[in-house]
């Protein structure tokens, strides 16, 4: 098993040396650069081709590359100027927010599949099955944003039971309860909003993986050992079906990576994802390259945490 | 022949398809005696398993009508509390496909151990551990302690069948039943597999319902064999007299498609056609009628009735006693020819 662990965190390193790279060319053919927003259009340009020099502007691509990687593994990745402060500050403050909001979707996401996913597949074909199947095509159909929107109007200024944006009340002082429960008030329409999307997926394949296992050879062999069905039932369909979904935690991550961009931007919750949309509308670019690789970190780290969880749980993949 | 462990009488598992039931198991009275082991041959889609599973109350969705008697049970409507005290520890079951039969993500030793553990909780885990060890040696495979803590797929299909079979006998059944256990296998490694079940045999004294539809195995293993078609059965005789003096036609027609090196046979027989789909089955009359067309209407039954020709010999329907297969004459025939 360590083999494996270790093999597949070496591919990790060409994985990401790759993605930095095509941020970095991305990057760089878009219009513009960090200068171009920053200056006031009435500075001399001899100033600010001065300046370019000065920061390796105009040094070739593969030098620049270079000095960027440099800079990011001292932790350096620029200035934005749009908030006039260091990247590594502004997204510091906002990837708090983003874990937050991001850990309660996934604990919802479960909380949510687990139980109808074993409902629908254990008691497949009955009402109850169907009532659940039905939840997950509607889910499918609706794009998070609009269903974001519907659960912000209705539960945030229709009833007012939650806030409609931000993700704590202004003026409490952090550390005390007050300060956590506002925290947590204001963060939970967006996960439920979100979660209630991004679990269907997870329920339907739970779904198909206990009605795929209840069907299969051994499940008769358990039968005839003498296992009685509440066994049978825990033991081998339920834990073999489970499995998967374990090792499907990593993707899970990946999945909502998206998903949180999308809902930050309409609870106006101050995350990672809405500075994300804010950075491109405003073409801060050091902030948006520095998103764009952080998340395609995240999403590499993702599915490797996947792909070891997988290789823990199943043991013919252990082997390979 | 002595006690019977267990008696069939009028046997009938119907499967539902659309709206109605269609007997898979068709009116089969049958017995297994004590240290017999009584074959069930019949080509693919006779109701071999659709019987072995009844008696082992493994159909979840068929309609079971008839009974198995097993001791002071009827197998057809005991309770579920009831099945998991038998299953495992009277009637042992051994699968057809080692590769499927296993859960994939328990160890060898874990998937044996569990059960030994269903029907014994006196066992200490140490106890139980040496008696899965114990197993695993007794079906002959080799490096126990190795292999307990193996999973399936590192094991080759034989090894796994040998697994199955450890499974099976882990808490000296009874019963044993084996549903084409060597069907899924390598020819070499199939002999092995019944030599190790012959082995059992001697050592457990148990009785075994031993299906196939390899004539082969038969004559290896049996001392008993029902034939079974479409459903029913339509001749049981021991095993010697099965060779020596098969009379029903589907009997003779299995038989005869198996190629014979001792008697040079220049043509093997083939039959005609296949066993009809569960809906197609021919209700009445003779149901292997369709495939001798070239036998006389007349030869029939109406309603075949299984006949005992002979001490210990029954056969169903009439239409062995005119039966002849289409290259040789029928001995008036051939008079009138010449
Ligand atoms: N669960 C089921 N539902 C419907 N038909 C079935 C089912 N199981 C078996 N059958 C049908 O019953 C007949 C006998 O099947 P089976 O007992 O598996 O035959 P065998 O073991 O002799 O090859 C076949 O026609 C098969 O298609
Ligand atoms: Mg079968």
């Amino acid at each position: 098993m360590w083999k494996f662990t270790v093999r597949r965190i070496l591919i990790m390193i060409p994985q990401i040396i790759l993605l930095s790279v095509l941020i970095f060319i991305l990057a760089k053919m878009m219009p513009g650069d960090a200068l171009s927003g920053l200056i006031d259009p009435n500075i001399d340009p001899d100033t600010i081709e001065e300046k370019r020099e000065q920061l390796g502007l105009n040094d070739p691509w593969h030098i620049q590359y270079v000095n960027w990687v440099k800079d990011l593994f001292q932790g350096d990745l620029g200035m934005s100027f749009f908030y006039k402060m260091p990247v590594t500050e502004l997204i510091g403050q906002r990837i708090v927010n983003t874990f937050w909001l991001g850990l309660a979707t996934l604990i919802l996401v479960y909380l949510i599949a687990v139980p109808l996913g074993i409902i629908s597949g254990r008691y497949n074909n009955t009402w109850a099955d169907q009532l659940i199947t039905g939840y997950t095509y509607i889910g499918f159909a609706t794009p998070t944003f609009i269903f974001g929107l519907v659960m912000l109007w209705i539960f945030g200024f229709y009833f007012g039971w939650f806030p409609t944006g931000g993700s704590v009340t202004p003026g409490l002082e952090p550390g005390t309860m007050e300060y956590v429960l506002s925290k947590i008030n204001h963060l939970l329409l967006p996960a439920i909003s979100l979660a209630l999307i991004g679990t269907v997926s997870t329920v339907q394949y739970l779904r198909n993986e206990i009605i795929d296992v209840k069907q299969q050879d051994f499940i008769l062999t358990a039968r005839a050992k003498g296992a009685p069905e509440s066994r049978v039932y825990n033991r081998h369909i339920l834990r073999n079906s489970l499995l998967p979904i374990a090792a499907f935690f990593g993707y899970e991550i990946v999945g909502l990576i998206g998903g949180t961009i999308f809902i930050e931007m309409i609870f106006s919750y101050p995350g990672m994802g809405q500075l994300f949309m804010e950075s491109i509308v405003a073409r801060d670019y050091s902030v948006a390259t520095s998103l764009v690789l952080l998340y395609g970190i995240a999403t590499i780290i993702g599915t490797l945490l996947s792909d070891i969880i997988l290789s823990i749980v199943d043991p013919r993949i252990r082997i390979k | 022949m002595a006690d019977k462990l267990i008696e069939i009488n009028h046997l009938k598992t119907s499967f539902r398809i659309g709206d109605d039931y269609y007997a898979a198991v068709d009116d089969v009275s049958l017995s297994l005696n004590k240290n017999e082991v009584l074959a069930i041959v019949g080509e693919s889609g006779c109701g071999k398993s659709a019987l072995a599973f009844s008696i082992m109350g493994l159909h979840n969705r068929a309609k079971i009508e008839g009974e198995i008697l097993y001791r002071n049970y009827n197998l057809v409507d005991v309770d579920e509390s009831t099945w998991s005290k038998l299953r495992g520890k009277n009637l042992g079951m051994i699968f057809q496909d080692p590769l499927t039969a296993l859960n994939p993500l328990m160890t060898v030793g874990a998937q044996i151990s569990e059960a030994l553990f269903l029907h014994n909780r006196k066992l200490s885990n140490e106890e139980r551990k040496a008696k899965v060890i114990e197993l695993i040696e007794k079906v002959g495979i080799p490096r126990p302690e190795h292999v307990y803590m193996q999973y399936p797929h590192e094991l080759s299909g034989g090894m796994r069948q040998r697994v199955v079979i450890a499974i099976a006998i882990a808490n000296d059944p009874e019963v044993l039943i084996a549903d084409e256990p060597t069907t899924a296998l390598d020819a070499t490694i199939q002999s092995q597999i019944l030599d190790l079940i012959r082995e059992l045999k001697e050592s457990m004294n148990a009785g075994i319902v031993l299906i196939t539809h390899d004539l082969g195995v038969v004559a290896e293993m049996a001392d008993r064999v029902a034939v079974m078609y479409a459903g029913q059965i339509v001749e049981i005789v021991d095993v010697h007299r099965l060779f020596e003096n098969p009379l029903h036609p589907y009997t003779r027609s299995l038989l005869n498609s198996i190629p014979n090196a001792e008697k040079g046979q220049e043509k093997l027989h083939v039959i005609q056609g296949i066993v009809p789909a569960l809906q197609n089955l021919p209700r009445e009359g003779c149901r292997f009628k369709d495939r001798i067309p070239w036998i006389d209407e007349s030869a029939h039954e109406t309603t075949p009735e299984l006949h005992e020709v002979a001490p210990g010999h029954f056969v169903r329907c009439t239409c062995y006693k005119q039966f002849h297969f289409p290259n040789e004459m029928k001995e008036g025939q051939a008079h009138a020819n010449s």
